[in-house]
């Protein structure tokens, strides 16, 4: 066996691994029963799926191609910042709409912090949000 | 080999944006649609690599900057939207 072979066996395990993860969140946002379990598993797996991929296209051009892409390494890190923050954000938007937990979770601190600061009115509508 | 296993991974890829399709032409609340759309432009952006050491060319590779923004981009307006019914608030000085 080569080097040549040996490197190439090694993009392939880094895209194989992220191309299943890929695969096994997508079977998570099918399977899983409300929004906010779907969100944990479409922010977090495939986040590091998507980092195997990018991690192996960039050994790639490395090494067969004998160019250092920066690009892909300004990707993975703009990967890596954003998807937690687009989850977090819709989540938030999903609760704050009220969209129903699903019936076997157990526990609900959000809506007793939620009370505390009077977030909500009686009638259940949000308040006007604070200007800044 | 190589190459065959680069065509068994854009296989897995594209049934993994087959799955969250069917998320978002099923998803009981607009938050999954969003959050399953948000799943798609990350597994194009994989797409995209596996395309670029397949066509052995790095003229893709900005593609996948560009796409992970417009994507980041859509998601936080599509939540700033559901949260507060518009996207762009204009009251600022009261």
């Amino acid at each position: 066996m080569s080097a040549d072979e040996i490197s190439k066996w090694i993009v392939i395990v880094f895209i194989l691994c992220g191309a299943i993860f890929c695969l096994l969140s997508a079977i998570g946002l099918i399977r899983f029963p409300d929004v906010y379990t779907r969100s944990h598993a479409a922010t977090k797996s495939a986040t590091l799926g998507v980092l195997c991929i990018m991690s192996g296209t960039a050994l790639y051009f490395f090494l067969f191609k004998g160019h250092f892409s920066a690009q892909l390494v300004l990707a993975i890190i703009f990967v890596f910042i954003t998807a937690p923050v687009g989850g977090h954000l819709i989540t938030r938007a999903a609760y704050r709409t009220k969209v129903k937990l699903s019936d076997k979770s157990v526990q609900d601190d959000l809506r007793a912090a939620l009370n505390e600061n009077d977030y909500r009115q009686e009638d259940g509508s949000p308040q006007e949000a604070e200007p800044s | 080999m190589f190459q065959a296993m680069l065509f068994f991974v854009l296989i897995i890829l594209a049934a993994a944006i087959l799955f969250c399709l069917y998320r978002v032409l099923r998803g009981p609340s607009m938050s999954d649609r969003v959050i399953a759309l948000d799943n798609i432009g990350i597994n194009l952006i994989a797409v995209t690599a596996v395309l670029s050491i397949l066509l052995d060319t790095d003229a893709f590779l900005s593609i996948i900057l560009l796409i992970g923004i417009l994507s980041f981009i859509g998601t936080i307006s599509f939540s700033k939207f559901l949260e507060r019914g518009v996207v762009i608030e204009r009251r600022r000085n009261q």
